[in-house]
């Protein structure tokens, strides 16, 4: 039997026995992923194949959609995320999100969508709070570019910007891991490859999970990927083996584009 | 499914066996115009060297166009970065097909020494070595690519013995010394052949199976 998966030291986020539904369907099946600390994993394969389903198992967002079902364990720095007592909205500010649309609230101004997850859990501290904008938006490479007009709304800036500005808030509470699903479909190359350079930076303060169609994306910028079909995990390895011989044949097959 | 990328490599794989079969012809010449004591039939092979050397810079230009458009990946991958060291090879081997003609006709300008009969061999290997390891490729056939890879060693042996064979010559009757050097730099160039058919061997075996098994490697 051929192994998926590569061995993990110390896996920051540990998925065992994933299992996710919708109703009836299965949409993830029975997958175990082991994240490295301070790297980035992409998750690629075809549209409907389960990657962004199982990357919101990894943070509890899948059981907010009506009928959804999750079957497993996530363990995140050794606790499972899953177990008893846990708050799905504590887990969430651990391991923040980014979508594919930038969504910075559109009523705040871009200091106050940065440092939206401090005031939302009741940190009044203006030092701290300024600290952490300052420090956040730098690390998404976007202070440069905003520092004089922290006031103007978050939205008032262009899509390459609010996606910089949506990693920033999700940097600000200093999660372990964060999970991005296709952050930067909707943006233009140049956009893109600062978002792309950005992920090399970020992986040295936070481990990254992303889920892209882009093959030469995943290629670029990430440690490791994961190809998933059909609700399975087909095979998981440092990307530049799996680019360059793949193990299995239908990993072969969907990065040389026979399928897809 | 027919991807976009197919069509180039179908045309470089059609330029490479080209190529081969150009440097398969031009030893052929060169080694029956030694041979026969045939000057005349070392033009064909300047003919064939410059269309080999033409396609030679094709196909690196074709390779970088497909690396730029096609962002390959995989076993595509593989294949278009062993094309070009098989370009690079190949071209080599007609190189070398034009210095057994240049050696040729030296040794040809005064009395045969000795009857030729390794030397014809080699070059019978040699070819065979080439044509096999293009075989190979087209098919990424790796267990003929071993095979391939296997006999280099017979041919340096062969390479060995005609040496110590000259150097009796040479020793015996130092006036046969620019004769017996001549076939030297023969079996030399004849040795290179192979190694060069070795070399698109090896690359055969990375592409179908993305190990490298140069220098030493399992």
């Amino acid at each position: 039997m051929m192994t998926k998966e590569i061995p993990v030291n110390a896996p920051v986020l540990d998925a065992r026995g994933v299992n996710a539904y919708f109703g009836g369907f299965q949409a993830v099946r029975n997958v175990d992923l082991a994240v490295e600390p301070n790297s980035v994993t992409a998750l690629i394969g075809p549209s409907g194949c389960g990657k962004s389903t199982f990357l919101r198992t990894l943070n509890r967002l899948h059981e907010e959609i009506p009928g959804a079902r999750f079957e497993g364990e996530v363990f995140l720095e050794g606790e499972n995320i899953y177990g008893r007592g846990m708050d799905p909205v504590q887990v969430r500010r651990k391991i923040g999100m980014v979508f594919q649309k930038p969504n910075p609230f559109p009523s705040l101004s871009i200091y106050e969508n940065v440092v939206v997850g401090l005031t939302l859990a009741g940190v009044r501290d203006k030092a701290l709070l300024n600290e952490t904008a300052e420090r956040a938006l730098r690390h998404a490479a976007l202070w440069e570019e905003v520092k004089d007009k922290l006031k103007a709304p978050g939205t008032s800036l262009s899509g390459g910007q609010q996606q910089r500005l949506c990693i920033a808030r999700a940097l600000a509470v200093k999660p372990p891991v964060i999970l991005m699903d296709e952050p930067t479909s909707a943006l233009d190359p140049i956009s893109t490859a600062r978002i792309e350079e950005l992920l090399g930076e970020l992986k040295k303060e936070v481990t990254v999970v992303i889920v892209t169609h882009n093959m030469q994306q995943a290629a670029r910028c990430s440690d490791r990927t994961a190809f998933f079909l059909m609700g399975e995990m087909i095979e998981y390895d440092r990307s530049t083996t799996l680019f360059t011989i793949p193990k299995d044949r239908r990993t072969e097959q969907y990065i040389t584009g026979r399928f897809g | 499914m027919d991807r976009s990328i197919d069509a180039g490599l179908a045309k470089l794989k059609e330029k490479l066996l080209v190529m081969g079969g150009h440097v398969e012809k031009a030893i052929e010449e060169a080694t029956s115009g030694l041979v026969q004591g045939k000057s005349d039939r070392f033009a064909a092979v300047h003919e064939y060297e410059t269309t080999i050397n033409q396609l030679h810079k094709e196909v690196d230009e074709d390779c970088l166009n497909l690396l730029a458009t096609q962002s390959p990946l995989a076993k595509d991958l593989r294949t278009i970065l062993a094309i070009v060291k098989i370009n690079t090879d190949l071209e080599r081997m007609g190189d070398q097909a034009v210095n057994i003609a240049l050696n040729a006709e030296e040794y040809l300008r005064a009395p045969p020494i000795k009857p030729l009969v390794d030397i014809p061999r080699m070059a019978d290997q040699a070819r065979t070595m080439a044509r096999e390891a293009l075989d190979a490729f087209v098919r990424t056939d790796v267990k003929l690519a071993a095979d391939v890879v296997a006999r280099d060693d017979e041919i340096d042996s062969l390479k060995n013995q005609i040496f110590r064979e000259l150097m009796t010559y040479m020793i015996s009757d130092p006036k046969r010394i620019e004769q017996a050097l001549s076939l030297i730099l023969i079996a030399r160039n004849l040795e290179r052949v192979g190694d060069h058919a070795t070399n698109i061997a090896e690359d055969v075996i990375f592409i179908g199976t993305g190990k490298d098994i140069r220098h030493g490697g399992a």
